[in-house]
């Protein structure tokens, strides 16, 4: 069981009259990439924030890096990072005042935080632009950064919502290089996309309709299940029966 | 005379070159696809067509007018749908379109066949804000607004950048039957698979076009051999390749990593036994180059040979 940093079962949200999200359940391992697909409206983001401890489930179970959604949110804070393609810095703080910002935010110690911003900056080659305002970056710079600072702090899992949105080829393959590195030392990815080519990166993907769970396997798997050449065609031919939308 | 035509267009902003010579033209009821990573100047061409900046230098004719001497000419004739979602936040769905439908002097009954299609879908939340619409439905309300004076040309600048596949995808058809309007429209985009839908693309990168063709031609148009790997541990066989002194380019490509190599005949049984020897159990192939592939050798290129 150690080796399993999420783990759900039947995990139901309800707002009034609406289950947003209907008795998913599902296990995440440890360095596994796993992308949480849907259409808009299908549940993604209600899931996530029960997973990161920022909303508490109707019913069910959670566990998150060994601690209960219900009852340890702060103690699942500490120990994930999160980054969505909305909110990651803050556009009027400095490089590395933001990686400042968010180390300590995270309890690290002054000195370890030098050291390891010395060393984040020279291996994204950001060491001139230590100084600048994040406002004046080029997006893909500031997703880089931010997926950075997201996981400064080594936590178990990182939560990536839509980090590569409006991102061009090129940048998005450095992206996900940054992501295969960062499974590689252990982290744990859960990340959601719009692109379903990028679902192909990850070692296994679920997909979500109506708020629940109508798929989950390896990307190879899937195409297999469904007769579809791409992951693109595996998510249409699951969307097409949606009842609701957005 | 092409609907729009664009002619050796620079501008800088400070010591920020963002056009450094761009030049195209669009046909009637041609779909003119850009694409090119964000900070390219895509947004920077958009807003010199659509007559919201001066180009420093070089001239562009849209819908038959200068934009710089008669921009009040194309400002009536033109619909632009910019990137960020730029309709009234606190108008409902109705008063929005009914606002841009007033300001360019028509009315929604004049043009709905144009925009039926789109308008029936939001049509049961026509009382709702617009700021409170999710992000698919937000899009088709923005493309409904720019479409109601039924514009001449059409221009898009990532309209889809946030948006689920399907959506996208009934987006896309919504553009292919302004097309048979006989509508003119330029559309930006990160998603490659869109590329493929456009007449023809332009690839944009650091202020200049690197390439202008048919979708088919510039995958045509690659030249070296491509080749896709995929083993156990994606990771390491990204670093194992890289270190291998065959490979030239080689990068990420979701399930397979790609590569090119340098001169001729590749012996792939040599690499098999080198990946063989670091551990993996892996499949190289041969494969056909896509868009991306364009784009990926294209920009690897061009940065080349800016250094």
């Amino acid at each position: 069981m150690t080796d399993i940093v999420i783990h759900t079962k039947d995990l139901t949200k309800q707002f009034g009259t609406f289950t947003a999200v209907d008795h998913i359940s599902f296990d995440v391992q440890r360095g596994e990439i796993f992308g949480f697909l849907g259409a808009n409206g299908a549940g993604k983001t209600t899931a996530m924030r029960m997973l990161c401890g920022l909303s508490i489930p109707t019913s069910g179970e959670g566990w998150v890096a060994g601690f209960d959604i219900a009852t340890q949110q702060e103690d699942i804070k500490k120990h994930i990072g999160y980054m969505s393609q909305k909110f990651s810095l803050y556009e009027d703080l400095k490089v590395w005042e933001n990686i400042r910002l968010y180390a300590g935010i995270y309890g690290m110690k002054t000195d370890e935080i030098e050291r390891k911003t010395r060393l984040l900056l020279d291996k994204l080659h950001f060491t001139k632009e230590c100084n600048a305002l994040v406002k004046s970056l080029p997006l893909g710079w500031k997703q880089k950064l931010a997926f950075s600072v997201s996981i400064f702090h080594e936590p178990q899992i990182v939560f990536l919502d839509e980090p590569t949105g409006g991102v061009d080829p090129e940048t998005r393959r450095q992206f996900w290089e940054m992501i295969y590195e960062a499974a590689d030392r252990g982290i744990t990815v859960f990340v959601t996309t719009h692109y379903m080519d990028e679902a192909e990166y990850c070692n296994r993907v679920s997909i979500m309709v109506d708020g629940r769970i109508d798929a989950l396997d390896t990307p190879s798997r899937l195409k297999q299940q469904f007769n579809a050449h791409s992951m693109d065609q595996v998510f249409r031919r699951l969307a097409r029966k949606a009842e609701r939308s957005e | 005379m092409n609907p729009v035509i664009v002619n050796d267009i620079h501008k800088h902003y400070g010591d920020v070159q963002a056009l450094r010579g761009v030049s195209f033209e669009a046909g009637r009821g041609e779909i003119f696809g850009i694409i090119g990573p964000d900070g390219a100047g895509k947004t920077s061409l958009f807003r010199i067509m659509t007559t919201l900046i001066l180009p420093d230098s070089g001239t562009c004719r849209v819908a038959g007018f200068d934009v710089v001497k008669e921009y009040k000419e194309i400002r009536k004739r033109v619909g632009y749908m910019p990137g960020r979602f730029s309709l009234y936040q606190d108008m409902s769905v109705e008063e929005n379109l009914t606002f841009f439908a007033a300001v360019f002097g028509t009315t929604i009954e004049e043009n709905y066949h144009l925009v039926a299609d789109i308008y029936r879908q939001i049509e049961p939340f026509k009382t709702r804000r617009a700021g409170k619409l999710s992000g698919g439905m937000k899009q088709k309300l923005a493309l409904c607004c720019a479409l109601i004076h039924k514009p001449e040309v059409l221009f898009l600048d990532e309209p889809t950048t946030g948006v689920d596949p399907v959506s996208r995808k009934e987006f896309w058809e919504m553009l292919k039957r302004l097309k048979a309007e006989g509508i003119t429209m330029v559309v930006s985009t990160p998603y490659m698979d869109e590329a493929r839908l456009c007449d023809r693309i332009a690839l944009i990168k650091d202020g200049r076009f690197l390439g202008i063709d048919k979708p088919n031609n510039i995958t045509a148009s690659f030249r070296t051999p491509l080749w896709a790997a995929k083993s156990q541990h994606m990771y390491h066989l990204l670093n194992d390749l890289r270190a291998y002194p065959d490979i030239d380019n080689c990068y990420v490509s979701g399930e397979y990593h790609h590569f090119t190599t340098r001169g001729e005949g590749f012996d792939t049984d040599a690499l098999n036994r080198y990946l063989t020897s670091k551990g993996h159990a892996a499949e190289v192939k041969q494969i056909e180059a896509t868009i991306e592939d364009c784009y990926m050798h294209l920009a690897k290129t061009a940065s080349r040979e800016s250094e």
